[in-house]
């Protein structure tokens, strides 16, 4: 056993309302420039519907991930290391530009030096890339709100086989909203088809980093990658990609996407693992027993053995008391609530979805039941098969049974809550029957429905001794260093840095019970 | 005067290299890439860049034979000047065909697709130029001279093993001789010269991207892990370290 640390991410899609508020902060923060114009490491699509790019689950066109070999080896499926460098002075399977899209602007400037006409001057779309005059047909989430009922719809990969039922009942269709980023994978096919090695996976956080100092620009990684999450600056040359804002993480603060939730949906922990089985856990044989191995190399951060080996690899104190309390850990190996995006990929995500109820509850209130009874909802979740297929199809490489047991807890806890909210009695049945208890689902329900900002990040910093190295630490420091100015000003007061600062406030600010509170005192 | 020039050219060209390669990795390692293109324009690249590159390969492969490897080497080992003559020609042509073509596609490409147009840059252009004519009095000397004779003057084709490999080792010995040069055909000539200007660019265009051909990658683990950096990150005006 080698026990190495993962930061985390779980979102839980029944409260994700398509704001595009995450990806816009995203951008804002990390792809405002030329070269990534087409650029969203976060993203957030409608599904049913095609995704961004086009169908980038399609991995017969595509190619990205692992492959299982007849051996039992996995192999990154555009090929073994001596075909793909023969594809290296044109990669067959590149997304082009197009499948993204082509970004534009407008020509603003238009509206106010236009000369005096009888029609009121527009603002027409010019194309940033190649500044002229565009007809936009395609963007990051064309088919936002279309749930697949669009004509677009039926060409989204994972309604293979159910595409019917969707596209010609109106009345049964649904849709849910599935914001993504980098998942951050634990067995990343990025960086395993990057010729340079310039890709790698830092070992304290297994964050999934581009070195692009050492990126020559040979695009293999946007192949290697099943999420289509590694993106191409086709100005600088170089690859670029999510870095689950690594300089926020490092002094605690969670992502910008995260911080920014506005259905607070995100939750930020860690998880430890055992980095000796992950390979032999993403080659399982079959697909759909690959969620069952990726939640066996989650270690148990309470079990005395896991924590004594991890303390001998070098996971430093706090961490490990962060590792207790990961609420990513909860929801994944604890509840089982949580399930990886695309297990058969073979990459071992690390951002993990809650499956949307919703889709069943409006369903069920359509037909004028009370969709919050548990009977009611149960037999819901076993009839309704479409969405639950879809689900499957997204996150249990198509294992309905795995979709259902995670509805079902959440739909216990819908209607075991109700009970408790309206001071009737409790019916410990309704958790008994999805392998809970009623004190379980209460916890479930504290962190899914209630949980503060401390509680759904809980972010370790980085080792406080190199902490004022950080770049982010730095910035808020003067060039004079006071500690060396005997008896200056601030003698014996290093600066603090901002992104400290702030994280104090915003911790302060999320955690209070009154708005009052927020306003009482300095930190 | 010419004489001059074929002695101590080439070691100006290599210490112009040295330098500006080792000036390109210090401050700019970050421009160092392929700059691939291929987002913007994948039809013609799927056809032109694997003709043009695997044709360069084999015609440096070529040059590395031809100018390398003195023909007594060759003959010792039983082949004759004329079948290591009629193999090289053959080989030649071929890879020459296939550069020429890839080379028209891809700056046929550069020029009409619009995305692709807008960013090539200056330095692109020299590169083409340059390695335009390069490849042209290339093929020119292996097809118009060696295979075909257009001059008539050389039935047999031009021995370039006797005199311009010569040459060339000659610079390696550090004993040049530069009169060997000066017989060659014009166009022979020329292609040195070329080639010498080439070389001379390459650390400030995008062909930096030839030394970083990634054969590691055959034999490194698939998952690179790395620790975390806590050298204080470089800001964007400030030069890269070496290290
Ligand atoms: C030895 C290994 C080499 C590799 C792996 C390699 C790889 C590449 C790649 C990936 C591109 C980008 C293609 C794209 O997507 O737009 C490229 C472009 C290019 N390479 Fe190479 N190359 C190699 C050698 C060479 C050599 C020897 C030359 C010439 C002396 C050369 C000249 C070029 C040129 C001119 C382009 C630009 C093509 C264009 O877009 O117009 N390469 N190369
Ligand atoms: S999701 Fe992220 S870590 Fe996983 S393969 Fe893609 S880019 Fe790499
Ligand atoms: S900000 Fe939150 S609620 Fe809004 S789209 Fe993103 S994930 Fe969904």
């Amino acid at each position: 056993m080698r026990v190495m640390a993962q930061i985390g991410m779980v979102m839980n899609l029944d409260k994700c309302i398509g704001c595009h508020t995450c990806s816009v902060t995203c951008k804002q923060t990390w792809t405002n420039r030329q070269g990534v114009e087409y650029v969203w490491f976060n993203n957030v699509e409608t599904r049913p519907g095609v995704g961004y790019p086009r169908q980038y689950e399609n991995q017969e066109q595509w190619q990205g991930g692992w492959v299982r070999k007849r051996n039992g080896k996995i192999k990154l499926k555009s090929g073994g290391r001596i075909s793909r460098l023969t594809k290296i002075f044109s990669n067959p399977k590149l997304p082009g530009l197009d499948d993204y899209y082509e970004p534009w602007t407008y020509d603003y400037d238009n509206l106010i030096s236009s000369p005096t006409t009888d029609t009121t001057p527009v603002a027409r779309p010019k194309s940033l890339i190649t500044g002229k005059d565009i007809k936009i047909s395609w963007s990051a989430n064309w088919d936002d709100d279309l749930g697949g009922t669009y004509e677009t719809g039926h060409k989204d990969p994972m309604l293979k086989g159910i595409e019917d039922s969707v596209k010609f009942e109106f009345e049964k269709s649904f849709m849910f909203y599935l914001p993504r980023i980098c998942e951050h994978c634990l067995n990343p096919s990025c960086v395993g088809s990057c010729p340079s090695g310039a890709m790698y996976k830092r070992s304290e956080d297994g964050i999934v980093l581009v070195d692009g100092d050492k990126c020559r620009g040979w695009r293999m990684c946007v192949t290697g990658c099943p999420y289509k999450k590694v993106y191409f600056n086709h100005r600088s040359g170089k690859a670029e990609k999510c870095t689950l804002c690594f300089p926020r993480l490092e002094v605690g603060q969670p992502t910008v996407c995260a911080e920014t939730c506005v259905g607070r949906l995100r939750y930020i922990g860690l998880f430890l693992y055992d980095a000796d089985r992950v390979l032999e856990a993403a080659s399982t044989e079959n697909e759909q027993d690959l969620y069952a191995a990726q939640l066996d190399i989650l270690l148990d951060p309470n079990d005395p053995a896991v924590f004594a080996q991890a303390r001998r690899d070098g996971i430093p104190e706090d961490w490990l008391e962060a590792a207790k309390k990961s609420p990513v850990y909860k929801l994944a190996k604890e509840y089982k609530v949580a399930l990886p995006l695309h297990p058969e990929y073979r990459t071992m995500p690390m951002v993990w979805y809650i499956p949307p109820l919703s889709p069943v509850v409006d369903a069920l209130k359509n037909t004028g039941n009370d969709a919050e009874d548990a009977k009611n909802l149960f037999a819901a979740i076993d009839t309704l098969r479409i969405p639950a297929q879809y689900l499957a199809n997204l996150m249990t490489a198509g294992d309905v049974s795995v979709i259902n047991k995670v509805l079902k807890k959440l739909a216990a806890m819908r209607s075991y809550m109700r009970d408790f909210n309206l001071g009737n009695d409790f019916n410990e049945d309704i958790p008994n029957s999805v392998g809970m208890t009623g004190e379980n689902i209460y916890d479930m329900y504290k962190l899914l429905a209630i949980a503060k900002y401390v509680d759904r990040y809980v972010i370790p910093a980085a080792h406080q001794e190199t902490a004022d190295k950080l770049e982010e630490a730095m910035a808020a420091g003067c060039s004079v260093d006071f500690t060396e100015i005997p008896g200056g000003p601030n003698a014996e007061r290093k600066p603090v840095p901002i992104a400290l600062e702030t994280f104090h406030l915003t911790k302060k600010r999320a955690s209070a019970e009154s708005f009052d509170e927020t306003l009482e005192g300095g930190e | 005067m010419l004489n001059v020039f074929w002695n101590s050219g080439p070691y100006i060209v290599t210490m112009i290299f040295i330098v500006g390669m080792f000036w390109r990795y210090k401050f700019d390692r970050y421009g160092w890439t392929s700059r691939s293109s291929q987002i913007y324009e994948s039809r013609l690249l799927r056809i032109g860049s694997p003709l043009f590159h695997i044709g360069l390969l084999m015609a440096l492969g070529g040059h590395v034979m031809g100018l390398m490897i003195p023909a007594s080497f060759t003959e010792s080992l039983g082949i004759s000047e004329h079948l290591y003559h009629l193999v090289a020609v053959a080989l030649g042509t071929i890879a020459g065909v296939m550069v020429v073509f890839g080379m028209t596609i891809l700056i046929y490409r550069r020029r009409t697709v619009l995305r692709v147009f807008q960013v090539t840059t200056k330095m692109d252009k020299l590169m083409y130029l340059v390695l335009g004519s390069l490849v042209l009095l290339g093929v020119y000397n292996t097809i118009g001279i060696n295979l075909l004779d257009l001059p008539g003057k050389y039935p047999d084709g031009y021995n370039y093993r006797e005199t311009v490999s010569v040459w060339f080792r000659s610079i390696a010995t550090f004993n040049p001789k530069a009169e060997l040069m000066k017989d060659a055909p014009l166009t022979f000539q020329l292609h040195a010269l070329v080639a010498m200007a080439l070389i001379a660019i390459i650390p400030i265009t995008r062909l930096v991207h030839i030394f970083s051909a990634p054969v590691g990658y055959l034999s490194r683990p698939y998952l690179v892990y790395r620790k975390r950096t806590t050298k204080k990150a470089r800001r964007g005006w400030e030069p890269t370290q070496v290290g």
